[in-house]
């Protein structure tokens, strides 16, 4: 899950993590307000769940509390379009009004799980301001790595080891010691999966400043973290995405027009490549799980049929602890019930296979059924381009 | 022969009153898997399908002599569940559980450095060798004994490749879900090893997807040490970047672990591509140099 960088701040900022002086403004009154309150120059930053907001015209300089209120009126209601957002950008409803201090350094900071070691790592880098995924692949040796030992936690001579490895001053150490220590202790309390401080800012006044600060957060962790479920917002959601996590369903939009409902997300994300490999394109990735019942079945064909890009459904179930004869009444009740209104492919396999077939062919419904997943991806494919099969 | 799990593995199922707990220990002890026991704290005296239910790891081993548990513990309790199993000494640990949070497996983890254990999951369909032991949620029918050695990431795409080498008139040794999460225990490089040892095993399947880096290190491993042929898969060529596809390690982050790079590798290990998912078994049968049935 993903929050917006003024929440993010407010986060961070509780574990002691230093941050500008800000505050988030619905309204160009309340960014002037928070302007005169803060005293200017300010910075005014659309909030949206994307980076590359300065590039997009989303993040101005205000040197007087008008100045603050124009910018706001103009980013406030923007669609923003940033290299993260696609084409269609994103639509700005509030922006965070920050006290601009005097920059004399920009560097990075960041936090992930690395996979590989099973360890928190730390990372930081002299390139302030840049895409960590771009220093990686032109420059990797500028960025330092910390691993942490779950045991103890990031320890002061790692963080020292970084600040050093910063170029961070020595009067500065105690800071930057403090900062990372509780980034750290913030990442772990709240479940994140990445914290990312980019830049992270030396001032003219000798401090060091989270300028901007982003964290995801990770899913099975939410459960036991309710003040960072309050932070989603819906609006930056896809719709569907969010309708079908409401039923327990895996589901992705993507831009094709066969709908896909199958089993597992390994078959799942395979049914897309059969597709593709036929000539057709996939409008979703939707895995029902391994013990979906008829009414999960009828939810996820309600999902795929609210997509009007869809042309043809496939399902694809390799019924293991799923039993091929449930999907099929499933299949069955949904097409009866929501109404058909596109070509309907179903490949079973695996327990109850036959019984499930008979149910299929006894509904007199207008299923093309496929013998396997090869065989199920070209009908469904000659079907979408409304070619009979 | 087989690797990891055979006829006399004695198992414990962690979570055995829960609903899919006591389902799944029904369906073992159907296929012919020796369940000893169960455990679920403070149900210690009862019984689930006629097996004794214990207060804690540590007791069952003791009454039973068990050496393998498999966990259907919910995700909130996984991981310490995980590193009792760890704690009692059993050979093999095998987590079903999915939705762990992922700092509790990195706990769970520097608990588990040094330990002689091994862990197979979470997030994972299980481990079988079929005909003598089947341990996880796998429908065991759809499996045959036989001579190929099956290793995935996904658990329904698995049983696809059983279903296919099945088609193709082969049959398995043993067939291991590594898990879909993105720290695991089993690694593919733990299993092609084994499978290389095993001399009943002639060739291997195994099974990838996006995100991380497993399968270009299985690669490294197949072109330095693997005799036997192997023939891969990888799902999520037409996955999106930046989207989590269902299993939470299955995410391409920052334009690594693209499907693509991983197919790559593979190919350049030698190992045989299937390039779509219905080919597996026709490409295992074209690499050992049978007609496909």
């Amino acid at each position: 899950m993903n929050i917006h960088e003024y929440q993010a701040k407010a986060v961070l900022s509780k574990y002691g993590v230093a941050v500008p002086k800000g505050k988030v403004a619905d309204t160009p009154a309340e960014a002037e307000a928070i302007a005169k309150e803060f005293g200017t120059p300010v910075v005014v930053k659309a909030q949206i769940h994307a980076g590359g907001r300065g590039k997009g015209g989303g993040v101005k300089f205000a040197k007087t509390p008008e100045e603050a209120r124009e910018y706001a009126k103009q980013i406030i209601g923007m669609t923003l379009v940033t290299h993260q957002t696609g084409p269609q950008g994103k639509k700005v409803k509030r922006v965070l009004v920050e006290q601009a201090g005097k920059i004399k350094r920009e560097l990075y900071l960041g936090m992930v799980i690395d996979r590989g070691i099973s360890r928190v790592v730390m990372m930081a880098s002299t390139e302030g301001g840049m895409e960590i995924e771009t220093v990686a692949a032109k420059t990797p040796e500028k960025i330092l790595k910390e691993w942490v030992d779950p045991a103890v936690g990031l320890m002061p001579f790692q963080a020292r080891k970084l600040a050093f490895g910063l170029g961070i001053p020595g009067e500065l150490t105690g800071k930057a010691v403090k900062f990372m220590t509780a980034l750290y202790k913030a990442f772990v309390d709240t479940d994140c999966s990445l914290a990312e401080i980019n830049p992270l800012v030396l001032t003219e006044d000798g401090d060091i400043v989270a300028l901007d600060a982003k964290m995801n957060f990770d899913g099975n962790g939410l459960f036991r973290h309710k003040e960072i479920q309050e932070l989603r917002d819906f609006d930056e959601e896809d719709p569907t995405e969010t309708e079908a996590s409401k039923f327990d369903l895996s589901y992705i939009s993507l831009d094709g027009d066969i709908g896909c409902m199958v089993n597992g997300a390994g078959l799942a994300m395979a049914t897309m490549d059969m597709i593709k490999h036929c000539g057709g394109s996939p409008a979703n990735f939707l895995d029902v799980g391994g013990g979906a019942s008829a009414e999960q079945v009828t939810n996820a064909f309600r999902l795929i049929l609210s997509d009007a890009k869809v042309k043809a459904i496939l399902v694809n179930i390799f019924g293991g602890i799923m039993r091929c004869d449930i999907i099929a009444e499933g299949v069955v009740m949904a097409a009866k019930t929501l109404g058909l209104s596109v070509p309907l492919v179903v490949r079973l396999e695996g327990t109850n296979v036959e019984k499930g077939k008979e149910i299929l062919a006894a509904s007199k419904l207008n299923i093309i059924s496929a013998a396997d997943m090869g065989d199920a991806a070209k009908k469904v494919v000659l079907a979408a381009a409304g070619r009979a099969n | 022969m087989s690797i990891f799990i055979n006829k006399d593995t004695k198992v414990l199922v962690q979570g055995i009153t829960g609903s899919v707990g006591a389902f799944h220990t029904k369906q073992m002890l159907e296929y012919g898997t020796k369940i000893v026991g169960g455990v679920t704290p403070g149900k210690s005296g009862s019984k689930i399908e006629g097996v004794p239910v214990f207060n804690s790891v540590h007791d069952a081993v003791k009454v039973t002599g068990a050496n393998a548990s498999v966990i259907y513990v919910p995700p909130g309790f996984a991981a310490d569940a995980i590193c009792e199993a760890f704690d009692a000494g059993l050979d093999i640990v095998i987590c079903i559980t999915e939705g762990i949070p992922i700092l509790d497996m990195v706990k769970a983890k520097r608990f588990m450095d040094g330990k002689k254990t091994r862990l197979v999951g979470p997030n994972c369909p299980g481990v079988i060798t079929p005909g003598e032991c089947k341990i996880g949620i796998m429908p065991g029918y759809i499996h045959k004994p036989g001579t190929i050695g099956i290793v995935s990431r996904s658990g329904t795409l698995t049983y696809e490749a059983v279903h296919q080498v099945t088609t193709v008139g082969l049959g398995q040794s043993t067939c291991i879900g590594i898990g879909g999460d993105p720290i695991n225990g089993t690694n593919f490089i733990d299993v092609l090893s084994a499978f290389q040892a095993d001399p009943k095993t002639e060739a291997v399947i195994m099974i990838g997807e996006i995100g991380g880096t497993a399968e270009e290190e299985a690669a490294t491993f197949v072109k330095a040490k693997m005799t036997k042929p192997v023939i891969g898969f990888v799902a999520g060529q037409t996955a999106p970047k930046g989207k989590r596809m269902g299993h939470a390690g299955a995410i391409i982050s920052g334009g690594k672990g693209t499907a693509g790079e991983k197919i790559e590798a593979f190919r350049a290990a030698g190992i045989s591509v299937s390039e779509t998912p219905s080919d597996m078994g026709k490409t295992l049968a074209r690499r050992l140099g049978r007609n496909v049935k």
